[in-house]
């Protein structure tokens, strides 16, 4: 495999349970390296895309490989190079961190050295209590510590943060930049659009089991062609408006302004957000809303 | 293929340790069987001819307690709690993981033959085993056939909260129907029929000949064959059935 083919790559995924398409016709690609979010509603089909990449799940149409592999097969050699941190996984309640690294590193070729990644995920503290006494945020950094223990190319991060404080969340957005700059590639779902703004170089953003943009979390907002101005009415209250062409508004704005002989309060012209372009997009329509 | 079995072998050991760790699933599989042993050999103290069918029966009782009981429930936690999951997905080889898990329930097993056949001995009069490679043929075949069972009712229990009672539903009628606290013999024609097909009475019959009468092995070759196949039965949906997932997701 040349350094340039994409670490992921899915070309028009299908899947359906029973009468229900979740996944209608997926394309995208990871490159090496890169941190990629899936962004989406729940039950848009995010965490069904990532269970197939990781071999938990038969996919009904399409092409999928990943490192190569196909992961529907389930090869061993692949799992030797691929991380995985599900939503919610459990583990034995009475091993301790420390023992569970040491036990799982067995497993994988080339692992990482326990202490070490104890270090990283912060578990210091806690690499000799039960895993049943760890709290839910210190579990989580033990699910993330396993998935690091074979020393993994590409890491999947289903919701990493779900459930973490603010301070939590920090530290983990640190360990997952950390990995990047390690030169790991990562596909992380989250429905946080502020981890996702922190955290990917590009994002995808899936509902209804397709996806409706793609971009760098930035590029989203700016592709978009509206800008949305707001201001301070010579009344008080705050006013906003989005147009095509904020030229002809703003002149009006200023030109009220100065005829009246007051400054021109609050005044923002700005690009949609990530945050904007998401609502906008994975909104309900009417009859959407109306089936319910 | 050496790989696999020196990680069946890591996570066997891994399996013995946590199950030392968990006093409460240690009690009801290890010391609850021995306990019946203990209290019916007090009770039959002055009755040998009873105790003669009793520590056989209860060291059948013993080996589906440790291997049947604890593997249908221990798949089953460690199927809803994720575990499962996450094992597959790593590279550990599906046959040394549910190898290690199954070994740990068989040495469970292998103890409470050691301590039964020494309890009869020194407590309950039975002398040392008449025929030691008939008991140990039973007691190999009876634990690896009801260690499959356990695995494969596993399926069937739909979460963690109904293990014990899905578990007890199958484990006391057995073991009442299959003779471990009386003489099969004696029990009405409809049980007898309904022991005839249940491998415990076949596991106890062969158990029984090879620590008290010291009929052969040749003479119990059908009992044997009863056993084996429900193994096999077993084995055949522990494999076809075997789901690492919960099916509440």
């Amino acid at each position: 495999m040349s350094a340039s083919a994409p670490a992921i790559l899915v070309r028009d995924l299908h899947k359906t349970y029973g009468e229900f398409e979740a996944v209608r016709g997926i394309d995208f690609d990871v490159a090496s390296g890169e941190v990629f979010g899936l962004l989406g509603p729940n039950g848009a089909g995010k965490t069904t895309t990532v269970e197939i990449l990781e071999g938990y799940r038969s996919r009904t149409g399409g092409i999928v490989s990943v490192l190569g592999h196909d992961p529907g097969q389930r090869p061993r050699a692949l799992r030797e190079r691929v991380g995985i941190v599900l939503q919610s996984t459990g583990m034995y309640r009475h091993i301790t961190p420390r023992e569970a690294l040491a036990h799982f590193a067995r497993i994988y070729p080339r692992s990482r050295d326990v202490e070490e990644v104890i270090a990283i995920v912060g578990l210091q503290e806690k690499a000799d209590t039960y895993a049943r006494n760890l709290s839910g945020g210190q579990q989580r950094r033990l699910d993330l510590a396993l998935a690091l223990i074979g020393d993994p190319e590409l890491i999947f991060l289903d919701e990493p943060t779900t459930g973490f404080d603010p301070a939590a969340r920090r530290n983990a957005w640190e360990v997952i930049r950390s990995l990047q700059e390690l030169g790991k590639t990562i596909l992380l779902t989250t429905h946080y659009l502020d981890e996702a703004q922190a955290l990917c170089d590009r994002v995808a953003i899936i509902k209804d089991g397709r996806i409706v943009a793609e971009g760098a979390p930035g590029e989203l907002g700016e592709a978009s062609t509206r800008y949305r101005v707001t201001w301070r009415s010579a009344g008080g209250e705050v006013q906003a408006r989005e147009v095509e062409d904020p030229t002809a508004l703003l002149h009006q704005l200023t030109s009220a302004a100065l005829a009246r002989g007051e400054p021109l309060q609050d005044l923002s012209v700005t690009r949609p957000s990530l945050e904007d372009v998401y609502l906008e997009l994975t909104a309900e329509t009417p009859e959407e809303a109306a089936r319910g | 293929m050496a790989d696999a079995i020196a990680i069946a072998f890591r996570q066997w050991r891994l399996e013995r340790r946590m199950f030392w760790r968990n006093p409460t699933a240690a009690f009801f599989s290890f010391i609850l069987p021995l306990l019946f042993l203990f209290l019916f050999g007090a009770i039959f103290s002055s009755d040998q001819k009873t105790l003669n069918i009793i520590v056989p029966g209860i060291l059948a009782m013993s080996m589906m307690s440790t291997t049947f009981n604890a593997l249908a429930m221990n798949v089953t936690f460690l199927r809803e709690a994720g575990v499962l999951k996450r094992i597959h997905g790593t590279p550990m080889p599906p046959v040394s993981y549910v190898g290690g898990v199954a070994a740990n329930a068989v040495s469970n097993a292998a103890v409470q033959v050691a301590i039964v056949v020494l309890a009869g001995k020194v407590f309950f009069g039975l002398g040392w085993p008449k025929d030691w490679l008939e008991l140990v043929v039973f007691a190999v075949v009876g634990v690896a056939s009801l260690a499959a069972l356990g695995v494969a009712f596993s399926h069937v229990i739909p979460n963690f909260d109904a293990a014990p009672a899905y578990t007890n539903i199958v484990f006391l009628p057995v073991i009442f129907i299959s003779g471990v606290f009386y003489d099969v013999d004696k029990a009405p024609q409809f049980l007898r029929d309904v022991a005839r097909v249940l491998p415990l009475t076949h596991v106890i019959d062969g158990l029984s000949a090879a620590m008290v009468t010291g009929v052969g092995l040749s003479h119990h070759v059908g009992d044997l064959a009863v056993v084996a196949a429900w193994g096999l039965f077993g084995a055949f949906f522990a494999v076809r059935g075997f789901s690492w997932e919960s099916r509440r997701s």
